[in-house]
């Protein structure tokens, strides 16, 4: 089993390594980082251009693939990934930015897979049910619904609701109340209601695809020959659905989670700019902006790292339910 | 939703599994069996949520073609007697702050995000089906490129990339943007078309045309596609929402459509500022579009039930 997850590891490795590059080349080719100062009046002198793009190594005069080399060999010698165009260490940005949003996908994703996975199991033993049909019809509402329009409304609805009670109940602009002080746990209470509404809907949007995937597994599942064997031996209804339906249709799940993963990536990179959180959506989304290659490609290198976890991580849990590929 | 569930499906061979469904009258009836056509069409007539998402879809592209000729206001123009107000009988959808009327710009937004969704789905649909039947057909080392190719593609979420890729488009017209949507949807289509096409590849009817010398596209444009039509014409329907769904938020962080052009995504961003204070800004164009995808999906999903009933998926 050891063997066989390194095997994968190994594998989305290389696959994030060269989509990394991939993204590296990509975004030189595509953004200008000369015509920022360009476009500045007064215009800085030729010379002082090139020395600036020459300091962050993003000259387009110089040869892609030069440029990527080295930016591969001083991310691996030095650690580093260059400085942003606003003169800040990539890296810096990237550790003091990348807490807020990981907090938001880990919690958002995690909460996610369990209502998902509940609601469609439930779904699937009460099928037909009206509960059933509410949760189908409220997933493809969800599903109709782009994730900002998602974190609007819930902010619509959470003035109206602060407006109902008279007084601020939930604060949801920025990730903390600016000028807060207090103890630590004054802190953390503050930080756990401003990530309130953009984790609800993050588990929105998570729940809702989950669902619908584990409700159609599970109806699969549930017609299996061995759940009628495990209850013609006397397992209860309860042990026969949890221990052999549920636990198998968890395995074709495992394989969801990591293709659903970019979705909830990008949903939640969405989500931090709704709510102005100040993380790496809002990193990513500026570099663009502000044609800053060293900050892409320092961004594109976080989210395949994420993506080679959540792969990685996925095959683990594969592994963990299908003793089929254990030996 | 993703149409992995779909792999077992498809075969050249009617289904006739009766679906449990109470609504759906599939006793096969008369001396002459149902062609599979005929069989999927009855299916769909039966089904509720088809004729709902159909009657709603058919109304709002009625309403987006002929609504701004019954309507006395246009999408540029200002009234400068009526600005930032609410809805009214003059301005059914209210007016924004420097009094163009929100209704006549909602329909704008309204026909670009259709046509960019009817152009961008089908197009990643045809890609998919090209690369996958290709793939699942070829075998060997071309079989490997493409399946690696798809993973690699498939490594960083299509939204990030478009953005990336979104100064290649930024002068150019919506056509481009549409094109770009349309190629980064296809991976996860053409990965069922290429494990549909593995099992097709050696049936008899396949292996008769391969030994008689057909040659390969004509194989696949005459026995393999129209034996995956289903999965195809079910991932058409649904990439039109994912593909709106791609417009419109690229356009509304800014790296989509972008002014003069108008479409839904540019619509929303203007009115999230205004999103608490006015909220006719913000709803009205948000609820628009939501009507809009949930009929279309809830088209896609009627069909997958008709084309598989004994699939479980969604076989409400």
């Amino acid at each position: 089993m050891a063997f066989y997850i390194f095997r994968r590891f190994v594998n989305y490795f290389i696959l994030s390594a060269i989509a990394t590059c991939l993204a590296y080349v990509v975004a030189s080719l595509a953004l200008d980082p000369a015509s920022k100062y360009y476009g500045r009046n007064p215009q800085p002198s030729r010379q002082t251009i090139t020395n600036i793009l020459n300091g962050l190594g993003v000259n387009p005069d110089v040869p892609v693939l030069e440029r990527l080399w080295n930016w591969i060999v001083n991310l691996v010698v030095h650690g580093s990934l260059g400085n942003t165009v606003g003169g800040t260490s990539v890296v810096d940005q990237i550790v003091s930015r990348s807490g807020v949003s990981l907090r938001l996908l880990l919690i958002g994703s995690v909460i996610g897979a369990v209502v998902g996975v509940t609601l469609g199991v439930w779904g699937a033993v009460r099928q037909y049910k009206f509960s059933d049909q509410v949760v189908t019809y409220g997933s493809y509402l969800i599903f109709a619904t782009p994730t900002f329009v998602i974190g609007v409304l819930l902010m619509i609805g959470a003035t109206a609701l602060n407006g109902a009670a008279g007084m601020q109940l939930i604060n949801f602009t920025g990730e903390y109340s600016a000028g807060l002080s207090g103890s630590w746990w004054d802190l953390t209470a503050d930080r756990a209601v401003h990530l309130l509404l953009p984790t609800l809907a993050l588990v929105l949007i998570g729940a809702a695809g989950y669902s619908r995937y584990q409700r159609s597994v599970m109806l699969d599942v549930l017609s299996a020959d061995y759940i009628r064997t495990a209850r013609a031996k006397g397992r209860s209804r309860n042990q026969a659905l949890v221990r052999h339906g549920v636990r198998v249709a968890l395995i074709p799940m495992s394989t969801f989670f990591a293709y659903s993963f970019g979705t909830l990536v990008s949903g939640s990179i969405m989500l931090e700019i709704v709510f102005s959180f100040h993380g790496m959506g809002e990193f990513t989304l500026n570099a663009i902006t502000q044609s800053d290659i060293n900050a892409v490609a320092g961004s594109t290198l976080f989210l395949a790292v994420l993506v080679l976890f959540s792969s990685t991580l996925s095959e683990v849990l594969y592994a963990a339910l299908d003793p089929r590929v254990r030996n | 939703m993703s149409l992995l569930e779909e792999t077992n499906t498809a075969g050249g061979t009617p289904v006739v599994t009766p679906a449990p469904g109470p609504a759906v009258p599939d006793v096969i009836s008369g001396r002459t069996p149902l062609s599979r056509g005929r069989l999927i069409w009855r299916r769909l007539s039966g089904a509720s949520r088809f004729w709902v998402g159909a009657i709603a879809i058919a109304a709002i592209l009625l309403w987006a073609i002929l609504g701004p000729l019954l309507y006395p206001y246009n999408a540029t123009g200002r009234d400068p007697l009526n600005m930032g107000l609410g809805p009214t009988q003059l301005h059914w959808f209210g007016t924004n702050n420097i009094g163009q009327d929100l209704y006549a710009q909602t329909l704008v937004g309204l026909q670009k995000s259709i046509v960019i969704g009817l152009i961008a789905g089908p197009l990643g649909t045809l890609i998919a089906a090209v690369v996958g039947s290709v793939a699942g057909y070829m075998g060997g080392v071309v079989d490997r490129v493409l399946v690696w190719c798809i993973n690699l593609l498939l490594v960083l979420p299509s939204f990030i990339l478009l953005v990336i890729l979104s100064p290649l488009f930024r002068g150019l017209s919506w056509v481009f943007l549409t094109i770009f949507i349309a190629g980064f949807s296809w991976m996860i289509m053409a990965q069922v078309v290429r494990s549909q096409t593995r099992s097709l590849r050696d049936r008899d009817f396949v292996k008769a045309a391969r030994y008689m010398g057909v040659p390969i596209p004509t194989i696949l444009g005459r026995h393999i596609i129209p034996n995956v039509a289903s999965l195809l014409i079910i991932d058409a329907t649904l990439g039109v929402v994912a593909s709106i769904l791609a417009e419109t938020g690229l356009s509304y962080f800014g790296f989509g459509i972008r002014a003069p052009d108008v479409s839904l995504g540019t619509l929303l961003a203007e009115g999230t500022s205004a999103a608490v204070t006015r909220p006719w800004l913000f709803v009205f164009p948000a609820g628009v579009l939501i009507l809009t995808l949930f009929a279309v999906s809830l088209i896609g999903d009627a069909l997958r039930d008709a084309v598989d009933p004994t699939s479980g998926v969604n076989r409400d």
